[in-house]
């Protein structure tokens, strides 16, 4: 279709302007606000006990998501792609559930499930504390992170197709050793985007762990959290404004490596496709 | 040898292999022939373990491998899409066998090379599957598939992702060379030139079962049913039976056996001239005859002849 030079200029106004407006402007302002002071009063903010220990509690929950999803989240894929079993619709459907439930949802029915009065709240008793504290928050990022590297990597399995593993087979490979050799080579990238989605999924979880976080500073306290009490409860914006920032460095990182890997990924299928 | 024993195989509702037995000797190249959905595929696959057969055994070299997993099988798979390892080298993909069975370094490098020289792929061991033309990547599932010495090579529709030039070409180097490396082959193919030209023999196979098992002189000459017959070539049919076009014999002269007709169209297609005939009230005849045959004859539309059916081994009776 031709466009006029007016009508594409008209559209890229509107289709910047709006990004600007929408993304770059509230952004940028949280940086310009965390920096006003000089970085001197950044660093102090960020050096508090309270946010380091945000900080690393949202690093080791990243740390503890991300193996239990590329290991879970890759068997999944394995069997809604090359399984053959009944209810596989009701599976892939599940799937997709954590993408339509609200976090907070996730987090009352974490709670419900394992909450003192839910049906594994008896293990409260055996000193097995889940919901207030870091299993509760672990498994509220599993949840609502959990498609990411099953919808990654299962649109790869099912494009490389059986027979590569088939042939592998045929020449003496074992399952340990078709999967090691010719699945595991053939999904990393999409594995590696899963990932990255993963991680930054996690880092940015906040409406469930509102729920089943206790929000304790220095102990249940994830860094979205503390952006969240500083600003409401504590009063200090300006300290809410640097956890932000930490926030957000963050997430450009991740950015960054997701660029990286979508551009590896786009390789491998031109590949795949040749 | 490899001994196929009482296989069946369903899918669901729909019979894919209906009790099928078949003999394949030891050193030959057989193919299995038929149409798509004729379970040709399916029984190769059976053969190579990739797939479980409902009932019946497969047995390789004495040995009843039903229950053996394909890894144990001693076999040789070649894909029609080649199956190609994408993230290795032309050399690992080659290699992959002996590297799994951990061979020592020295003995995969020289097998490898030996196998790059003989499916002339020589200067290729270090390119990427994708830099490799069809014929090639299948060249080298080839050697992938040799490089681990199979009591057994099993080859599904090798050439059918391949042009017709290629493909021709890829035929006769198979032929070659399995006269040099005299492994058991079997090939499946739906295209019945394909297996003529390069098969010692030949398994046709119809719906689940196997119509008829022999040289391809055999299958032609001596078809056991009709199916045979149809499949591996042009008919016509000629009171009663169903013959060979090139079988009709067409003369000015009353023969033995011969019917009256009437020359309809005379249509010149190269080597072969094609006589349309009609004669009384029967469905119109088709006669193939060579251009010397024809120029010798000197026939013309309208004109009155006998047709006779020469070979009635390769006929076969039409039944009501």
């Amino acid at each position: 279709m031709q466009q006029s030079t007016r009508s594409r200029l008209a559209l890229r106004t509107v289709a910047l302007g709006y990004l600007a407006l929408l993304l770059a402007v509230p952004l940028a302002m949280i940086f310009y606000r965390t920096f006003e002071r000089g970085l001197g009063a950044f660093v102090h903010q960020i050096t508090t006990p309270a946010c380091i220990s945000a900080i690393s509690l949202s690093l080791t929950i990243v740390a503890i998501v991300v193996p239990i999803n590329v290991v879970l989240g890759v068997v999944t894929a394995l069997a809604l792609a090359r399984g053959r079993f009944p209810g596989k619709g009701i599976l892939h459907a599940m799937v997709d559930l954590p993408f339509a439930v609200s976090p907070v949802v996730v987090g009352v029915s974490l709670t419900l499930l394992w909450g003192v009065h839910g049906w594994f709240g008896g293990l409260a008793g055996h000193g097995i504390h889940v919901i207030f504290s870091l299993p509760g928050m672990v498994l509220a990022t599993i949840f609502v992170t959990l498609p990411f590297v099953v919808r990654e990597v299962e649109p790869v399995l099912v494009e490389i197709g059986e027979e590569q593993e088939q042939a592998a087979a045929t020449l003496g490979a074992s399952r340990g050793q078709i999967f090691r050799r010719i699945t595991l080579p053939a999904i990393r990238w999409g594995l590696a985007y899963g990932v990255v989605l993963t991680v930054a999924r996690s880092l940015g979880e906040f409406g469930a762990l509102t729920v089943v976080a206790g929000g304790v500073a220095g102990q249940s306290q994830t860094l979205t959290l503390l952006v969240h009490a500083r600003y409401l409860d504590d009063r200090n914006t300006y300290g809410a404004y640097c956890a932000a920032t930490v926030l957000m460095v963050m997430a450009l990182l991740t950015l960054l490596l997701m660029v990286v890997v979508n551009r590896q990924r786009a390789t491998q299928s031109e590949e795949v496709a040749a | 040898m490899i001994s196929v024993c009482g296989v069946s195989k369903r899918y669901g509702s729909a019979q894919i292999l209906n009790d099928v037995s078949l003999d394949i000797p030891d050193g030959s190249l057989t193919a299995l022939l038929g149409p798509s959905g004729s379970g040709k595929t399916s029984l190769l696959r059976i053969i190579a373990g990739l797939e479980e057969p409902d009932a019946g055994t497969v047995v390789l070299s004495g040995e009843n491998v039903t229950a053996v997993a394909p890894q144990r099988r001693n076999i040789g798979f070649v894909f029609q899409h080649y199956a190609a390892f994408k993230h290795m080298t032309v050399r690992d993909n080659v290699a992959f066998g002996l590297t799994i069975r951990k061979r020592p370094r020295r003995e995969i490098d020289a097998r490898v090379n030996e196998l790059l020289g003989i499916v002339g792929l020589a200067g290729y061991s270090h390119r990427y599957p994708n830099q490799l033309s069809g014929g090639q990547r299948q060249r080298m599932a080839l050697a992938r598939a040799l490089a681990v010495d199979p009591k057994v090579l099993l080859l599904d529709e090798p050439f059918g992702a391949l042009d017709a030039k290629v493909r021709e070409d890829l035929r006769g180097w198979l032929r070659r060379l399995h006269e040099n490396v005299h492994v058991t082959t079997v090939l499946v193919t739906h295209d019945q030139e394909e297996a003529m030209d390069v098969a010692g023999h030949i398994a046709l196979m119809n719906a689940g079962r196997i119509e008829q098992f022999g040289t391809p002189r055999e299958v032609y000459e001596a078809p056991a049913t009709e199916f045979v017959l149809r499949f591996l070539g042009p008919v016509a049919e000629f009171c009663g039976r169903l013959v060979r076009p090139h079988d009709l014999r067409v003369t000015r002269d009353h023969t033995p056996g011969a019917i009256a007709a009437r020359v309809t169209r005379i249509s010149h297609l190269g080597f072969e001239v094609r006589i349309e005939l009609s004669a009384g009230d029967a469905a119109p005849i088709t006669a193939q005859v060579t251009r010397g045959e024809a120029r010798h004859l000197e026939v013309n539309p309208g004109d009155e002849v006998w047709v006779s059916a020469e070979d009635v081994a390769a006929s076969i009776r039409l039944v009501g």
